[in-house]
């Protein structure tokens, strides 16, 4: 456990030393003057020379790499942890490093800088990520959209585009989130000064170094799990250093309870980390290549990576949202969860059932029929503490129903805990063989995973971001209200089009596939069924702009909130967190 | 009890919970995934399957790498129009050597799993090249990139070695001609095609691309795309023992 | 190892279920136990006093 006290050995030169004096003339004479005693912390120490580890092997690769993608994101890497390094080096020299005391006035001093550049972060992903969605959905509309370009084809747009709404978008509010949730639950600040800052600034490294490796070629052909090796080693490190950090506030924390928010966060980072490490065991080419070959084969790596498929769905997008909703409901409605107990039985009937349902996704291929059926059980078992899940989130509001009507922060995200509920419907009846039959390979399944993704965890973490500027920037309230309600129905009316579009193309294309004419032969040829998508598309596609349209009314409010909304008068959290230093 | 004695029993709750996240989400990938190694009957016995040679697993890897996976499955399944569409449902043991597995997950184009054979390669380039001047209605986006692209040969035994310690069986024999093999397959004319014809017997030797002058990433992935779900020979497949 | 789709498949069928059922009774009655009724009263609080 770290405190960001002192541990190793205080650099403290005989005053005439030639280095001592060549360190500090450096950063000029006054620091030689104000300096006291200071000590590198373990902490520092650590960072540093963990950072300069990856430096190293970085450069190693860049300079010998015959591949450019790999020399590029090498270079990118370990100029990222020189930076980090310098960065450390100069709090040292500038005497900023002393470790920020837990609690002022006896109030915790919380650190929000994290929170705050991971708030924004999300926003700028969130933005990136629809867009790239509207383009990916015009191009199904409009092939000549493709350009011919081997950068921005459909084919690696798409996972550019998952990945930035769900690794980019979701990951940064997820972080945001867990971050000052697990700080405000349990009164303590989060430990170390470099860690949270590690741990946000390295994932968003990550995510840049993940998504310029789509546009270049670089994939996995894995979904879901694209990134290739390195990059999956960087996250690796990445994650070690959150489960820490957030851990790190609770052995600190004041209550007594370990608040149910952080069980399902907890859930989430622990379940995340095994499943990539499982879903990623690849071999790399050699180490200067990006091309690696992954461990499991064929009708394994299919099981495998439906196992990490589902539960990317089950741990990322779910439990970690809804700590989401365990936290920021009840705080906006200003009255506690509706049944803590059904919180409890919630939290473990699904994190125990969702590992399951993985190969529901591959119904009637040569996976053995046992484990496709056993998947599609427990699916179907999963909507009962999917649906108890919803009723705790939505009957929170009871006796305060009137608050719709006036906060419609609250109302999206109530709205969201419904969709959450139809989506969670939905996703056990397709999971039955007979209707994953039709459903399968369909735009059915891309319609189901957008009310999920559009509707539950973007309302949710839209209205998680709408509570949580105000918060951390000390403002009284957002800066306008109705452009809140604009946002929540120009984005509903983006989801209609998008999800109804959706069903009727899917459910079209299932049923033209298997239509026989009169003479017994299969009525329509493949490119009829295209042809058939094409108003949906175009429909599609509208939806998709009306919502990247609802998320700029957003960021417009967000950053108005922050420049002209109205101070609160004291600072409830005890001290303004610390400027994001990026 | 002292305050940093309640702190111990505190961090030791935290390090519980997460105890019994792990243990909750062990126990169903365990019972899913494990018995696909023990079990014998997850993959079929069958005739004719054999690695790729190596130009069809760098076709392979374009097919990865341009992401096709996302609009094509490579996974038939056994329903009276998927058969009559596209053939013989699909074997387990038909991807046994496929790292990562393609079976997609998505049709917004046809299931390619036995694609192979169906069109000239003639068709295939003109339609990767610009999907409408043979299919005038196609989403599809054009490759005309893949014509120009020379094909790399860097590290092409690496990528057969990795594969073998994975157990495909490559023979070092293989592993050690793997540059001279990966050009040879599109240059049937060369002295080299006969030395490859008889370390990967039976293979298509052709220039896939149309173009002689050099072998480009267009051969390599109408290579791959020619041989897809062509090597069971279902003439000498027993369905009945392969039930399970 | 010796392992047969309907050795496995008897396996599962007997001793999964009952483990299932005792997990999930396990849950229930913790989450109902009568005395720990006051601790989670206490804790689902939390969110809210946290400015005192």
């Amino acid at each position: 456990m770290y405190q960001g006290r002192g541990i190793l050995p205080p650099i403290e030169l005989p005053s005439g030393s030639p280095i001592r004096m060549s360190l500090f003339t450096l950063y000029g004479a006054n620091i030689m003057g104000e300096r006291k005693v200071r000590y590198l912390s373990l902490e520092e120490g650590g960072f540093s020379l963990l950072l300069l580890a990856i430096a190293i092997f970085c450069l190693v690769i860049a300079g010998k790499t015959w591949d450019q993608v790999l020399a590029f994101h090498t270079a990118l890497i370990a100029l990222a942890s020189l930076a980090g390094i310098f960065y450390i080096f100069r709090r040292y020299f500038d005497g900023n490093n002393t470790p920020a005391p837990l609690e002022i006035n006896g109030k915790p001093n919380y650190n929000m800088g994290p929170v705050k550049f991971t708030t924004w972060a999300s926003v700028f992903w969130g933005i990136a990520g629809f867009l790239v969605g509207v383009i990916i959905a015009s191009q199904l509309a409009f092939p000549a959209l493709n350009f011919d370009l081997p950068w921005i084809n459909f084919g690696r747009l798409r996972p550019l585009h998952t990945s930035a709404v769900i690794f980019a978008f979701g990951g940064n509010v997820l972080i945001a989130t867990s971050f000052y949730v697990v700080q405000r639950t349990c009164q303590a600040r989060l430990p170390g000064a470099i860690a949270p800052w590690f741990v946000v600034l390295g994932y968003n490294l990550f995510i840049v170094v993940a998504g310029t490796g789509y546009l270049l070629g670089v994939t996995q052909g894995k979904e879901y799990a694209e990134p290739e090796w390195y990059a999956d080693w960087l996250l690796t490190v990445v994650w070690v250093g959150y489960l820490l950090t957030f851990l790190g506030v609770i052995w600190r924390r004041k209550e007594s309870h370990i608040y149910v928010a952080n069980w399902f966060y907890l859930a989430f980072i622990v379940t995340i980390a095994v499943l990539h490490l499982f879903n990623n065991a690849s071999l790399p080419v050699s180490i200067y290549s990006t091309k690696s070959y992954i461990v499991w084969s064929g009708v394994q790596d299919a099981m495998v990576q439906w196992w990490y498929g589902h539960n990317a769905v089950g741990f990322f997008l779910t439990a970690g949202f809804l700590a989401i909703m365990y936290y920021f409901i009840p705080k906006r409605a200003e009255r506690p969860v509706y049944s803590y107990r059904l919180s409890i039985v919630h939290f473990w009937a699904l994190i125990f059932l969702y590992i399951w349902a993985g190969p529901h996704h591959l119904h009637y291929t040569s996976l053995p029929q046992w484990a496709s059926t056993l998947g599609m059980t427990f699916s179907i078992i999963l909507w009962m503490p999917s649906w108890g899940g919803m009723i705790n989130g939505l009957m929170t509001l009871s006796g305060a129903w009137d608050k719709l009507r006036t906060d419609p922060v609250l109302r999206m995200m109530v709205v969201s805990v419904a969709f959450y509920g139809m989506a969670t419907f939905e996703g056990p009846l397709m999971s039955i063989r007979a209707v994953n039959g039709l459903s399968h390979y369909t735009d059915w399944t891309i319609g189901h995973v957008h009310a999920g993704a559009l509707g539950w965890v973007g309302y949710i973490s839209f209205g998680a971001l709408y509570c949580l500027v105000p918060w951390l920037y000390n403002k009284k309230s957002l800066y306008s209200l109705r452009l809140v309600n604009w946002h929540f129905w120009v984005s509903t009316m983006g989801i209609v089009f998008y999800i109804c579009s959706m069903w009727v193309s899917g459910i079209m294309q299932g049923l033209m596939w298997r239509a026989y004419d009169s003479l017994g032969f299969l009525e329509y040829s493949f490119i009829d069924t295209v042809d058939a998508m094409y108003p949906f598309y175009v429909m599609r596609a509208f939806g998709g702009l009306l919502f990247l349209a609802g998320a700029l009314i957003m960021v417009y409010n967000l950053v108005m909130t922050v420049r002209v909304g109205e101070e609160l008068e004291s600072d409830a959290a005890g001290q303004p967190a610390l400027a994001p230093a990026e | 009890m002292s305050a940093w004695k309640k702190h111990q029993i505190f961090e030791k709750n935290s390090l519980i919970l997460i105890v019994g996240i792990v243990i909750m989400i062990s126990i169903g990938g365990l019972v899913e995934i494990v018995p696909l190694y023990y079990l014998k009957s997850t993959i079929e016995k069958t005739e004719g399957m054999r690695p790729y040679t190596p130009l069809e697993l760098v076709g392979r890897n374009i097919y990865v790498r341009e992401g096709c996976y996302a609009c094509h499955s490579q996974q038939i399944r056994p329903m009276r129009d998927e058969l009559e569409r596209y053939g013989n449902y699909s074997l387990a043991a038909e991807s046994m050597y496929d790292r990562p597995f393609q079976w997609g997950s998505k049709r917004t184009g046809p299931d390619l799993a036995r694609v192979g054979g169906k069109y000239s390669d003639e068709w295939q380039r003109d339609h990767l090249i610009n999907p409408r001047s043979v299919s005038p209605t196609s989403v599809m986006p054009g490759y005309p990139f893949l014509m120009d692209a020379k094909l790399s040969t860097i590290e092409i035994e690496n990528h057969l070695k990795v594969n073998a310690m994975y157990g495909v069986p490559y023979s070092e024999e293989q592993i050690a001609s793997a540059k001279v093999d990966l050009l040879a397959q599109a240059e049937p004319d060369s002295d080299a095609a006969e030395a490859f014809e008889e370390r990967y017997p039976g293979v298509l030797i052709r220039d896939f691309d149309g173009n002689a002058k050099e072998v480009t990433e267009m051969d390599a992935l109408v290579a791959y795309l020619q041989m897809l779900g062509t090597l069971v020979d279902f003439s000498l497949y027993d369905e009945k023992a392969n039930l399970r | 190892m010796d392992a047969t789709y309907t050795s496995l498949a008897h396996f599962a069928q007997t001793g999964g279920l009952l483990y299932f059922m005792a997990i999930f009774a396990g849950v229930v009655i913790y989450a109902c136990w009568p005395s720990n009724s006051k601790r989670f009263d206490d804790a689902s609080q939390v969110p809210l006093r946290e400015d005192d």
